[in-house]
């Protein structure tokens, strides 16, 4: 039987729905990536289903003509997580942002990530709570100064990916909004992965937190504030000029690429070392101190939840027969009254 | 294999008188460690087996051990078996069981007087006594215990006797002293110690010498009653007349899991629960873990929000989808029972209600979450109601609970509550065609003008249910104000407005769809009782005592809260009075006064015990008299 999928385009990802996000908004390049993404997975329309909660990133299904699910606050991650174990045919793909997922909806995005439910988790960090106009949010650095921090936030950032990493996911990547390509890269590797694929994406809040990400989106600085991450290649950046090792004190630290330094001693990136140690060192590496890291941290092979939860009923089955009612009533002391 | 003989062809024939009762109610209390649930269960299970209509009610601490011997670490079980139907465990104890100071001094007062006390005296020393917070030993104040016919048994002694030479440590010997008391009972009782003996054997395969030392002190505490002369007469308890048929026992909740999956393997699909633990809810989580070759799915959540978002993405993914949970945990789940509402998707909340507010008192049981259930979400969000009224009602009930979820595309709140969680009753065994079935059905083609509309409502205003995965039928749904019928966001006012009426007459209209309200007893006159939930059986059992007297009462148990049966108007329109026995402050009564503006006047209580059937006899006598 021939099962030709109709050749998809972008375009035909696009709902009939007016995009309100604010003009030239982070998130329509993200949006634009993903529907370029989706027509190259060979699935139909109907087998991809988007899961959001509350700001402005989560707006994302109404703009997608998929199934879709605009939930409540932080707590997409567990709508996606029994959608996939409901219907494991579906790719299912968690649209966050950086309040949403790591303040009210913590304790949901950390249980997803250590279950490795098999979802495309998408967060889109931008340092600020942009829909309800402008607070501080979890990952604004301290001091932040905002409309309920007027003298300056004191709580101490998170980091999305330590956060991820601590939680043992299976798939740990960074991009940015505007680096089109490399975005583009970044989601194809997450829709291919199998189970949790986590990934932080750079987005600028024009509006309330505009050029947050500016040392990583300039094209003047960005190369030497950022790093790209390539399986089995050694850590360079700043074209090839400046490199990473690590020292004595088994910390990463910069060097120059002057000729002092052999490349064989600089650090090699390996997104599937079993240890998350390393990946756990690239994502400490913040600017000023360091470039930031952008690609894939980690990518490994881990049985998913929603698949070993579906095995278990396949197994019991296999094992008892389908379950039969009349014998399950009659289980255990029954006794007859004539 | 050692055999347990239990001598019952002679047991009435050493000159011991045998009396012949029509009901009898056992309690078992001692420390939460002492294996009281368990002999109390063994008991429900003999007698039932027997052929007597059984009623139970387990009390036991919230703490797993407080520490032994004191007033906190209390642990009960009581159970009444009866020759005829019964609805209750019973007001008053014939027999207690009290294996320490402090579950005598807990539990006497429930003894009725001339009532049979039988306590572990090894257990009266003076540590245990002060830890009870008596100033004298009470087994030593010949005043304080003479209203009963008192026992004391050495219980721990003969237990060790028993058990003496199976090389069981003292510790493991002294588990063992719960069976002792159980087989005394059973002597007591006449009860046949077959399936007890049973359960032994098999619990316990794998530790041949356990096996044989709790055998040895079933069968040391049965001969003890049957060769001492402290006990004269024993009693016998005949069969009930129960509609013929097979019959097992069930709790609440095992009745509402065992509903659950047969309603979904009935509507031939799979069903998919999620929960977090709670008390008293877990049972019915535990109880479908094992359901897996039924095809359910279960899913421990990381909280109780996470338990409800999953029921719902369940739901939206096309599943018969429930979570339960108890009071604290509902309130969590309110702002995702709101999303399960304005999405319009089918799933089941059950809410094993025990006493609040917060913590409140875990293991109790109270009827306090009805408000919550009718008013506690944001905005104007209606949902059905249904309450169980018994033990084994929660398996028909909950089944009728996801038609209406299916029927209506609608979130449907089942409550139950602690005392029929955990109190047992028997079953008559269904034919599985005998059934109701679920009519499930999943949009697969387009509904509008070349695209597909999921908020274009039927006649009964209920829109079509289309599963991710179906081609064609992509569509987005949402927390946020759907336009109707395309569900696109809308914040039009005139929308906002027909939509929230729209939602709030498709519920309303679920009345059409559900039994008229009977009433029990007069069918008009002097006074109507209404209730509702688990309070069904002392408050039927109190009315009919009173119809019995001759007074003109009626009685009216709801099962469905919201939307209320459609004549229940009428009926109230033909009694004088009105009262309304409940274990809260009011919230039915508050219902019914505002939607019938009936003068409704209520008998309230809030001790996390369920209504004696007198304190319901004199509130039903105080209100004729009023």
């Amino acid at each position: 039987m021939s099962t030709d999928l109709p050749v998809l385009s972008p375009k035909d990802f696009a709902s009939d729905q007016e995009i309100r996000w604010c003009p030239r908004c982070g998130d329509y390049s993200i949006l634009a990536q993903v529907k370029k993404v989706l027509p190259t997975l060979g699935l139909p329309k109907e087998k991809f289903c988007f899961i959001s909660g509350i700001g402005c990133s989560s707006r994302f299904p109404y703009y997608m003509d998929t199934y879709g699910f605009h939930s409540i606050h932080g707590r997409a991650p567990a709508v996606a997580t029994a959608v996939k174990m409901a219907n494991p045919e579906l790719q299912t793909w968690v649209i966050t942002g950086d309040g949403d997922a790591l303040s009210i909806g913590g304790n949901h995005l950390m249980h997803a990530i250590r279950r490795n439910v098999d979802l495309k988790i998408i967060l889109f960090n931008n340092q600020i709570y942009g829909l309800t106009k402008g607070q501080y949010s979890p990952t604004s650095p301290q001091g932040k100064r905002t409309k309920s921090t007027p003298v300056g936030s004191v709580d101490y950032p998170l980091n999305p990916l330590s956060v991820a990493l601590g939680c043992e996911a299976t798939f740990v990547a960074r991009s940015v909004d505007v680096d089109i390509k490399h975005l583009t890269m970044v989601l194809e590797r997450a829709a291919h992965h199998k189970g949790t694929a986590f990934v932080e994406v750079y987005q600028d809040c024009n509006v309330f937190n505009h050029k947050a990400f500016e040392f990583a989106t300039d094209k003047k600085i960005k190369d030497d504030n950022i790093i790209y991450l390539e399986h089995g290649k050694p850590l360079t950046f700043a074209k090839g000029t400046k490199g990473i090792r690590v020292n004595e004190g088994s910390r990463p630290e910069v060097v120059d690429l002057d000729g002092s330094v052999a490349e064989d001693d600089l650090l090699f990136h390996d997104e599937k070392a079993v240890e998350p140690s390393l990946a756990f060192m690239l994502a400490r590496m913040r600017y000023p101190q360091f470039p930031e890291p952008m690609g894939i941290f980690r990518a490994l092979e881990k049985p998913t939840y929603d698949e070993v939860a579906n095995q278990q009923i396949d197994d019991a089955i296999a094992d008892k027969g389908r379950g039969d009612l009349t014998a399950l009533f009659n289980k255990g002391d029954t006794w007859e009254v004539k | 294999m050692a055999s347990v003989d239990v001598p019952q062809a002679e047991a009435t024939g050493e000159g011991k008188k045998l009396e012949t009762l029509e009901s009898v109610v056992v309690r078992f209390c001692g420390d939460s460690g002492d294996g009281m649930q368990l002999v109390g269960t063994q008991m429900t299970n003999v007698s039932a087996a027997f052929g007597n209509d059984v009623s139970t009610l387990p009390d036991y601490p919230a703490e797993i051990r407080a520490p032994a011997g004191t007033l906190a670490g209390v642990s009960g079980y009581q159970l009444c078996f009866s020759n005829h139907d019964i609805f209750t465990p019973g007001d008053e104890v014939d027999t207690l069981v009290a294996m320490n100071p402090a579950a005598l001094k807990t539990n006497v007062a429930d003894l009725k007087r001339g009532g049979t006390l039988i306590v572990n005296e090894d257990a009266f020393d003076k540590s245990n006594v002060q830890k009870a917070t008596y100033e004298t030993n009470p087994l030593e104040d010949e005043d304080g215990l003479q209203a009963y016919r008192v026992h004391k048994v050495p219980m721990t002694r003969l237990t060790r006797d028993a058990v003496d030479g199976l090389g069981l440590s003292v510790r493991e010997a002294d588990r063992c002293k719960n069976f002792f008391a159980l087989g005394l009972s059973y002597w007591l009782y006449e009860r046949d110690a077959t399936p007890t003996e049973d359960w032994v054997r098999a619990k316990f395969a794998k530790k041949p010498e356990i096996m044989e030392a709790n055998l040895r002190a079933l069968r040391a505490g049965y001969n003890y009653g049957f060769s001492t002369e402290s006990f004269t007469v024993h009693y016998e308890v005949a069969p009930a007349k129960l509609p013929p048929g097979r019959y097992r026992k069930l709790t609440g909740n095992e009745a509402t899991a065992l509903g659950l999956v047969t309603g979904a393997t009935n509507a031939g699909r799979n069903l998919f629960y999620a929960g977090y633990p709670i008390t008293p809810a877990s049972d019915v989580l535990h109880e479908l873990s094992t359901m897996k070759h039924f095809g359910v799915k279960t899913f421990q959540a990381e909280d109780e929000i996470a338990a409800m978002c999953a029921a719902v993405g369940a739901a939206f993914a096309g599943e018969l989808s429930v979570t339960a949970s108890s009071g604290p945990g509902i309130c969590l789940k309110g702002e995702a029972m709101g999303l399960g509402m304005i999405t319009e998707l089918p799933m089941i909340i059950v809410n094993v209600q025990r006493g609040g507010p917060s913590t409140g008192l875990p293991t109790k049981t109270e009827q306090a979450d009805l408000l919550l259930s009718m008013f506690g979400r944001n905005g104007e969000s209606p949902l059905p109601i249904l309450a169980a009224q018994s033990p084994a009602d929660c398996f028909a009930l909950v089944q009728e609970a996801q038609r209406i979820s299916v029927e209506f595309m609608v979130p449907v709140i089942f409550l139950t509550d602690g005392y029929i969680a955990n109190g047992a009753e028997p079953w008559r065994i269904p034919e599985v065609d005998s059934l109701p079935k679920i009519n499930v059905r999943h949009q697969t083609e387009l509904n509008g003008d070349g695209q597909y509309l999921p908020y274009k409502r039927d006649d009964k205003l209920v829109r079509p249910w289309a599963k991710p995965g179906t081609p064609g039928l992509e569509h987005r749904v949402g927390g946020l104000e759907k336009s109707d019928p395309t569900g696109n966001v809308s914040y039009d006012p005139d929308n906002h407005e027909a939509m929230i009426r729209r939602r709030a007459q498709k519920v309303a209209g679920i009345a059409d769809s559900i039994p008229e309200q009977e009433v029990d007893g007069a069918q008009s006159g002097d006074l109507l009782v209404v209730s509702w939930g688990g309070t069904y059986g002392a408050v039927r059992t109190a009315c009919r005592q009173a119809a019995q007297e001759g007074k003109s009462v009626g009685h009216a148990h709801l099962r469905y809260l919201n939307p209320f049966p459609k004549n229940l108007g009428e009926i109230l329109s033909r009694f004088d009075k009105v009262l309304v026995p409940e274990l809260n402050m009011g919230q039915l009564r508050l219902l019914l006064r505002n939607e019938f503006l009936v003068d409704a006047r209520g008998f309230n209580k809030i001790k996390g015990k369920p209504f004696l059937v007198s304190e319901v006899v004199d509130a039903i006598n105080g209100m004729l008299d009023s």
